[in-house]
């Protein structure tokens, strides 16, 4: 990681004059000043700083007894919680590595699913008329359909199998990056179509050459919302209606008042959140190496 | 020899070498938008290899008829005849600003060798240097050279250039020139260049093509050999005339 990105500072600002030099608006997302911040070993360490003291703080709740330990767990009893959910495993919750391979699972083929059928759909949409008369009308109108109202809905539907809850992860992603994408698409400075056309390209190249890497920032953006968005879906879809997985294993804990266990899964749902994030900022710092705040670096 | 008959075999051997071949034939050319008539009667042919510039105030419809030669409109009335490769630069380089600059120039060649062919053309408007540079990384001039570059590598019988050192300062401008003069002097393409700037008109064309609303206005031959003195007599003479038809009066000023 960048000593940009630990900073928090969005590296995407392009200057403005360059962008209209070159014929091509490119999406700017945060703009702040950038005062480079040299690699200084200490700088690593210095972020991890207020974490700790809220962990300590937290611990001393516990040592001073403050607030039972039924409510806030301390961090010491959620390490042991976690290991035993792990190691020994009672029949009530599960193990805890059995729950988070079904809900990625879960989450995989769902989102998996969602991003093809949004991207499809946005190219559509965005490349030609007609598609977008047929497409647009259609997502924008589920895009404001409340989502986890339709849960009981494929309760009914589907029943409590994999199925529902697939689906309802599929369709938290693909709203997102289809209005990001089509977004994109839309965004492309038409001179570079007209250039195409000059140079004589194919549609395929002209897709592989401006349209794909054209809509690209914008879709990364997507696909950052579309990550979260589904995530949500999938703890909220797990504890309505499953009998496995992590959001069941949250459902189970609260019967037991097992504020414990509810924050152990809670961590994991925080930590495969943040491993998706840094996939996708993976993504963009290989895909948007052209922009030039990046070039200089 | 004195000049001027030197100057008289220079264009008579260009003449013989071209003899018959017409890159553009356009006939009675008009293009309207929206009722507006932009383009008519226009009669222009070009001749291989010979450079034509196309001056006029913004409005003219200069830009309009370079882009119905480009195949960008056809939208338009009477006869249009280009042949052969057409290429075209334009004001802003247009660069894809997510492919290298080998990659921006090799675009839509289908040849297994078109990364070399590309190298080649960079280095010869003299940017073997910057064949892994992204675009946003170049400043203006290089730019119109990648874009040259890109415009060359095709091997065009024709070149349009819209207006292609408009944007740039007036050194780099006066580089461009003779990096354009070179590359002419090598390979010979018919040049069309849209400018409205009649001392890079004179300073590089054979003739002087001048739109006024919509129509041909005037023309002015330039039977000089480059690279041209501006303070020449018959430059100064022709640049009065064509300020004049313009409709500007002081002497030497560029619109």
């Amino acid at each position: 990681m960048s000593a940009l990105e630990q900073e928090g500072v969005s590296v995407t600002s392009v200057r403005p004059g360059r962008q209209e030099a070159l014929g091509v608006e490119i999406p700017t997302r945060k703009r702040r000043p950038v005062s480079l911040p040299l690699r200084r070993p200490g700088r690593r360490f210095r972020r991890l700083i207020s974490p700790l003291v809220v962990l300590i703080l937290w611990q001393l709740t516990h040592t001073f007894k403050l607030i039972s330990e039924l409510k806030l767990p301390p961090p010491s009893e959620l390490t042991t919680t976690g290991w035993n959910l792990i190691a020994h495993p009672i029949p009530a919750y599960g193990s805890l590595q059995g729950a988070l391979v079904i809900s990625t699972q879960r989450f995989a083929v769902g989102f998996f699913f969602g991003a093809v059928v949004a991207l499809i759909l946005a190219t559509a949409a965005g490349l030609s008329r007609v598609g977008e008369a047929a497409i647009d009308p259609l997502v924008q109108g589920l895009r404001t359909i409340p989502l986890f109202g339709l849960i009981p809905v494929f309760l009914v539907m589907f029943g409590i199998g994999d199925l529902p809850k697939i689906l309802i992860v599929a369709l938290a992603a693909s709203v997102p990056l289809y209005l990001n994408t089509y977004a994109g698409i839309r965004s492309i400075d038409g001179k570079l179509f007209e250039l195409g056309r000059v140079l004589g390209l194919a549609r395929g190249e002209l897709l592989r050459n401006v349209v794909i890497p054209g809509a690209l920032p914008q879709a990364l953006v997507g696909l950052r919302q579309s990550l979260g968005a589904a995530w949500l879906a999938l703890v909220v879809a797990e504890q309505i209606n499953a009998n496995s997985g992590l959001g069941f294993m949250i459902i189970q804990a609260a019967t037991f008042l097992r504020n414990d266990i509810i924050f152990v899964v809670l961590l994991v749902y925080t930590i495969l959140g943040l491993i998706t994030d840094w996939i996708v900022r993976r993504m963009e710092r290989r895909a948007l190496a052209w922009r030039p705040d990046l070039v200089a670096q | 020899m004195s000049a001027a008959t030197r100057d008289a075999a220079v264009v008579a051997e260009r003449t013989q070498l071209v003899a018959g071949t017409r890159v553009v034939d356009v006939r009675g050319l008009g293009r309207a938008f929206a009722g507006r008539s932009v383009l008519q009667g226009i009669d222009l042919q070009v001749n291989a290899g010979e450079i034509v510039a196309l001056i006029g105030r913004s409005g003219s419809g200069k830009s309009t008829l370079l882009r119905i030669l480009a195949g960008l409109d056809a939208e338009f009335t009477g006869g249009v005849e280009v042949n052969g490769r057409v290429a075209v630069a334009f004001q802003d380089a247009r660069l894809l600003p997510w492919r290298r600059v080998r990659e921006n120039v090799a675009l839509g060649l289908r040849n297994d060798d078109r990364n070399a062919v590309a190298e080649k053309e960079l280095r010869e408007v003299g940017l073997g240097d910057h064949l892994r540079s992204w675009p946003l990384t170049l400043s203006g001039g290089e730019a119109q050279r990648v874009s040259l570059a890109r415009a060359l590598v095709r091997d065009p019988n024709l070149m349009l250039l819209d207006e292609p050192f408009g944007a740039l300062d007036a050194l780099t401008r006066l580089e461009m020139h003779e990096l354009v003069l070179a590359l002419w002097k090598r390979r010979r393409p018919a040049i069309l260049l849209v400018t409205h700037d009649v001392d890079e008109a004179l300073a590089l064309a054979d003739r002087v093509v001048l739109l006024a609303d919509g129509r041909i206005a005037h023309q002015e031959r330039v039977v000089l050999d480059r690279p041209r003195q501006r303070e020449n007599h018959d430059l100064v003479e022709k640049r009065i005339r064509l300020l004049t038809e313009l409709g500007v009066h002081e002497k030497g000023a560029v619109l």
